[in-house]
């Protein structure tokens, strides 16, 4: 039987239609992810209007620098992906599965970065809830900023977490010999998920830390 | 499946564009622009999202389909952040009607 | 013609292990999978509606005590909503027929199809078991504060179920989505696509844009209740009308949801039963995707005495009034349609006449709630409920019944009892009536919603409510037992039995499990009315 054979699902015609059907079938689903964390970004965007300096004040408690190396570790993490997709494309299983290993290193650091951070959120009593402690006058709203911060970079984190789950599985397949030039729509559009999830970062890096750090 | 493989070398010159917007949108924060601020911080997201999307995850190179859902989605969000935002922003506006009056 | 039933291979006889059905990835098996799930909640949810309604013939309400009724009239909402209106045609009907309509063997991504079913029954279980351990109480609409921080009633548990069961219809709308773009047969293009597909695809669009955002307001409650973030708390300066948005965001247009797959199922019945091509097939096709298109725009129109801006308001208001455009033109292309035609009155065709003229009531009421000044006296009241009853019962599953009709000799091979199926639509038709016309007088007299009780002078009217409850219920009744009946009783049905057109009838009933012997070739235009006499059955 040929690989295209096996690798050809009932319903389809051809491989090309089922790549098609996959490719898009992954946007639709980035779509509905956008309008999910979009209710978090509406929200923020109301109460960082209606409360300007508590948000400032709130933004200037998260550590710069950690946030800016979350962020350039997620950028050179899509980079990684990106040259796992092609070199699935090209056919070379061994770069495929290198690139697909430091993908998910650099994924793990960036939680490993997040959990630091968190941690130091409990120390300085920064977490919502009966222990959060702020100066005055901005107590009350900052609250709302934590807790924004908390949904929207927890919410954030658990994605990766499943997109370190796809990539094991997508690393498992790729030690198993099962992607070719010709057939390797699961790497493509499992990038496309890690990327969207890199995508979100790229907007909540500025919005959660870089407000008014000029003053 | 597209038959383009693109050159690992765009890539590296897409995540070399990303890194100095990152070091960037950083840098400006701690500049002064007023209100200016978020608007170039939003600003420079935006850059760094639209070269994922056309160049990490190949748009570039596909069909106008995938920009229609795209731009769907993006328009959705604008919608319900849009439509939030101008609620709350006009909602201290009262209307006071003029008092009628009985000179002619 | 095709071999009996009995002996030939078809999607119901090809296994009939348990294990078939519970593992299958066939689209016609998933969709009766689905038919038995949303009946079981469809009678839970109407038992609690019964409750309700004995409770409210006295105006002391004595039959359940205050708390109760709250959380009565929430799992009522809840899961005839979540669990019944929502999936009912699009996961029923929707599953079986988009394949076999557009030529092709499966929906794209058939495991995926199982596991929305399973997700369905995973959040059913959810919402189930909160109502179990006592219910909830603060309305389906689940309002902030009182949803996030005040109530003492299973918020966290009915959230998780409601939040679950979005992911089915959101992964069914994929599902159909690209189905329809990527797996049309030859010759298949979008404008001879029957208008029920048209309006399947626009549903999804719903489902893909507007299901997440209640995901995410579900999602914010349960942080705000379990991890005592603070979201919606006005104690912190959370604004309660935020949540209002992010819910209504989704729920407006989830009524679309509601009613679309509807309106797909009379386009296709009032066709065939005026052995007449559909008037305006691209009007119909456009104003499917307008309605969710508009519908997004107009939620604001729940909160207009809520604290939200006038100017809002306002826009929300005109905004409503421009949704009605493109349902309007429905119907008007619907009577045009039957204008000229040779009409006949078989079950179907009385289920797709009973939603045209309630749909409109249904309809032009809502334009009275969208009108700012009437709202303000109407909001909350009676009136509201016998409008949203209008188009999801009277409309909404009306359609379901018509189309369930239209389509049973295709989906079990067998047909059932005519003079039955018309018995059963007049009786529901008159008890929906008396059921809910009632409100809209109630509604306006001042009565108003979720409450237990009511001042003695609207007794009359209630009672007259309820007694169209019990014959309402009769309605439904009788076609699930003429249906159960005419599986193992009633003769079988041929391919064609109405002679309509489309793909579907041209297969055999029931479909074989790949659906087609061979894949077709489309050349001709949709509706080419009138064919050759029905078969005789």
């Amino acid at each position: 039987m040929s690989e295209s054979a096996i690798a050809l699902a009932h319903q389809f015609e051809d491989l090309e239609q089922q790549h098609r059907a996959g490719w898009l079938g992954m946007w639709i689903f980035l779509a509905t992810e956008v309008m999910f964390f979009g209710g978090m970004f509406a929200g923020y965007a109301l109460y960082r209007t209606l409360y300007p300096a508590a948000f400032a004040e709130g933004s200037r408690q998260l550590e710069i620098a950690w946030g800016a190396t979350n962020t350039l570790v997620l950028i050179c993490s899509s980079l990684t992906m990106a040259m796992a997709v092609h070199q699935a494309e090209v056919g070379r299983r061994g770069r495929l599965i290198g690139y697909l290993v430091g993908t998910m290193a650099l994924g793990v650091m960036f939680l490993g970065i997040k959990g630091i951070e968190y941690a130091h959120k409990f120390e300085h009593h920064l977490v919502p809830g009966s222990g959060f402690e702020f100066p005055a006058p901005f107590a009350r709203n900052a609250q709302i900023f934590f807790s924004f911060y908390f949904a929207m970079t927890g919410m954030h984190a658990l994605h990766m977490l499943v997109g370190l789950g796809l990539l094991t599985a997508l690393l498992i397949r790729a030690w198993q010999n099962e992607f070719t030039p010709g057939h390797h729509a699961a790497v493509e559009i499992t990038g496309l998920y890690w990327h969207f999830v890199d995508i979100v970062w790229i907007f909540l890096f500025p919005l959660l830390y870089l407000i008014e750090r000029h003053r | 499946m597209n038959e383009h493989v693109i050159p690992p070398r765009l890539y590296v010159a897409i995540w070399a564009a990303l890194v100095v917007l990152t070091l960037l949108t950083t840098g400006i924060a701690y500049v002064d622009l007023g209100l200016f601020n978020p608007i170039v911080a939003l600003t420079i997201a935006v850059c760094k999202a639209t070269l994922v999307v056309l160049f990490f995850m190949h748009v570039y190179y596909r069909t106008r389909l995938t920009w229609v859902f795209i731009a769907a989605g993006v328009l959705w969000l604008g919608l319900l952040i849009g439509f939030v935002l101008t609620d709350a922003l006009s909602r201290g506006w009262i209307l006071t009607p003029a008092p009628w009056t009985t000179a002619v | 013609m095709s071999t009996p039933a009995a002996t030939r291979k078809h999607y119901l006889n090809a296994d009939f292990s348990l294990k078939s059905w519970l593992l299958t990835t066939d689209h016609k098996r998933i969709a009766l999978l689905y038919l038995f799930s949303v009946l079981v909640f469809f009678s839970l949810g109407a038992v609690f509606a019964a409750i309700m309604r004995l409770n409210l013939l006295t105006p002391q309400g004595d039959l359940v005590q205050a708390e109760t009724y709250n959380k009565l009239f929430t799992m009522h909402g809840l899961i005839m909503i979540f669990f019944f209106l929502i999936p009912s045609i699009p996961a029923v009907l929707g599953n079986f027929l988009i394949p076999i309509m557009i030529g092709a063997r499966d929906v794209a991504f058939p495991r995926l199809n199982l596991a929305s079913w399973y997700i369905f029954v995973l959040g059913g279980l959810f919402t189930i078991s909160a109502a179990l351990s006592g219910g909830v109480d603060t309305g389906w609409t689940f309002y902030t504060p009182f949803s996030s921080i005040y109530s003492t009633s299973h918020v966290a548990l009915t959230v998780a179920g409601i939040f679950v069961v979005g992911f089915s219809s959101i992964l069914t709308g994929l599902n159909f989505m690209v189905t329809i773009h990527t797996m049309r047969a030859p010759g298949m293009t979008w404008f001879r696509m029957p208008l029920f597909i048209w309006s399947m695809y626009a549903t999804s669009l719903i489902f893909i844009l507007g299901t997440p955002v209640l995901a995410i307001s579900l999602v914010l409650i349960g942080v705000e209740r379990l991890l005592h973030l603070g979201i919606f708390d006005p104690r912190l300066g959370g604004d309660p009308l935020l949540f209002q948005h992010l819910f209504w965001f989704y729920s407006h247009p989830a009524v679309y949801v509601m009613i679309l797959p509807g309106m797909g199922v009379v386009s296709e019945i009032i066709p065939c039963f005026a052995r007449k091509k559909i008037f305006g097939y691209h009007f119909i096709a456009f104003s499917s995707l307008a309605i969710a298109v508009i519908g997004f725009l107009v939620w604001g129109h729940h909160m207009f005495v809520s604290g939200q801006s006038v100017y809002a308001g306002m826009a929300f208001s005109a905004l409503s009034f421009l949704v009605a455009v493109p349902s309007a033109i429905k119907v008007f292309n619907w009577t045009a349609t039957l204008y000229g035609g040779a009409v006949s009155f078989d079950t179907p065709m009385l289920y797709a006449f009973g939603f045209i003229g309630l749909f409109t009531i249904g309809g032009l009421t809502g334009l009275f709630l969208a009108t700012l000044g009437m709202d303000i006296h109407v909001h909350d009241t009676y009136f509201v409920i016998a409008h949203f009853h209008y188009i999801m019962v009277g409309s909404a599953v009306m359609g379901f019944l018509g189309g369930l009709h239209y389509w049973w000799p295709k989906i079990t091979g067998k047909m059932y009892p005519e003079a039955w199926g018309r018995v059963a639509a007049l009786i529901g038709f008159i008890g929906f009536n008396l059921t809910f016309f009632p409100q809209f007088i109630l509604g306006y007299l001042g009565m108003p919603r979720r409450y237990h009780m009511y001042p003695p002078e609207f007794q009359t009217l209630n009672v007259l409510s309820t007694a169209g409850a019990s014959i309402l219920g009769v309605g439904y009744l009788l076609p699930l037992l003429y249906l159960l009946w005419s599986l193992r009783y009633a003769p079988a049905a041929g391919a064609n039995p109405w002679g309509a057109t489309g793909l579907e009838w041209q297969t055999p009933s029931p479909p074989p499990t790949e659906n087609f012997e061979q894949v077709p070739v489309v050349g001709e235009e949709p509706y080419t009315y009138p064919t050759m006499e029905a078969e005789v059955v």
